[in-house]
């Protein structure tokens, strides 16, 4: 594994009700509900995207860190099967799960059930931002800095993909973490070796 | 058609739409409202929880959901046969 010419060009960390960008608190609001929250970054970040308010919370969070992410970062250099997005959780979708089973007792909700598996988000970013490369979505009981540094690295070691979207994108009920990084080999933006540690460094 | 709209908005999530920029005979798939398939599923929810409809024939549905005033003739039609 080598990680020569393979940098953290840009990362964001959405805990808190606290939007971190690149290692800079850029928004904060407290005392706010994670729905609540989750629109107001939409506004600020985004809008004109219509579909974002069918998500469910694990795709708004993890769309709207994209968002964040990909801000002044151009990947229209990159043809489509160029960029991969690998993320993790602990919940896998089971928030949404369980308000799906409710729906189940009268009449099963079709817009809740298409969200009741955790890679949906990455099919949401994907729409998006027009991504068609590699993806993966691993549930484990902690982000496993290591694992995802690894196995995102292989990915553009081998060629499979030149850049990736990479991280942990985690919620349930009103818990939430959401820190995803774009990992390229041109170096840009903000120009971090892409290692585990940094990585962490960055997370914590 | 207006209290339609409005529950079409709530069931379908469209935070971005107000009734009144629905017309009553705009498409609601493709070029019209850009509804999709999931929507459409939504649609025949509506028609279950709001008015005790079920779609007995699923090719009625191009027709019957076409747009607002299509939506709202078949209900009324259906409601007058239990009337």
């Amino acid at each position: 594994m080598s990680n020569a010419n393979t940098y953290i060009t840009s990362s964001c960390i959405i805990r808190n009700n606290t939007v971190v960008k690149n290692g800079v608190e850029v928004l904060t609001e407290a005392d706010t509900a994670l729905p609540e929250f989750l629109r107001g970054l939409y506004d600020r970040f985004s809008g004109q995207y219509p579909k974002f308010h069918k998500m469910d919370l694990l795709s708004k969070l993890g769309w709207i860190a994209t968002e964040v992410l990909l801000q002044d970062m151009p990947m229209e250099t990159y043809a489509p099967e160029e960029t991969g997005v690998v993320l993790a959780n602990t919940s896998s979708s089971l928030d949404t799960d369980e308000r799906y089973f409710e729906t189940v007792r009268e009449i099963a909700s079709p817009a809740l059930f298409v969200y009741t598996l955790p890679n949906i988000v990455i099919g949401e970013i994907s729409i998006r931002h027009k991504l068609k490369g590699e993806n993966a979505f691993f549930v484990a009981e902690t982000f496993d800095i290591e694992f995802i540094t690894g196995y995102v690295q292989q990915l553009l070691d081998t060629g499979a993909i030149n850049a990736c979207i990479c991280g942990w994108v985690e919620q349930y009920h009103i818990t939430y973490d959401a820190a995803l990084y774009l990992i390229e080999k041109n170096n840009r933006g903000l120009g971090v070796s892409f290692t585990a540690e940094s990585i962490r460094k960055l997370y914590l | 058609m207006a209290d339609l709209k409005a529950q079409i908005i709530q069931q379908l999530n469209l935070q971005e739409v107000k009734p009144e920029e629905i017309g009553n005979d705009q498409p609601l798939f493709k070029e019209g409202l850009g509804l999709d398939s999931i929507d459409a599923l939504e649609l025949i929810v509506l028609l279950q929880q709001h008015h005790g409809i079920r779609i007995a024939n699923p090719e009625d549905g191009p027709n019957i959901f076409y747009s607002v005033r299509t939506m709202a003739e078949y209900i009324t039609a259906e409601k007058s046969k239990t009337a």
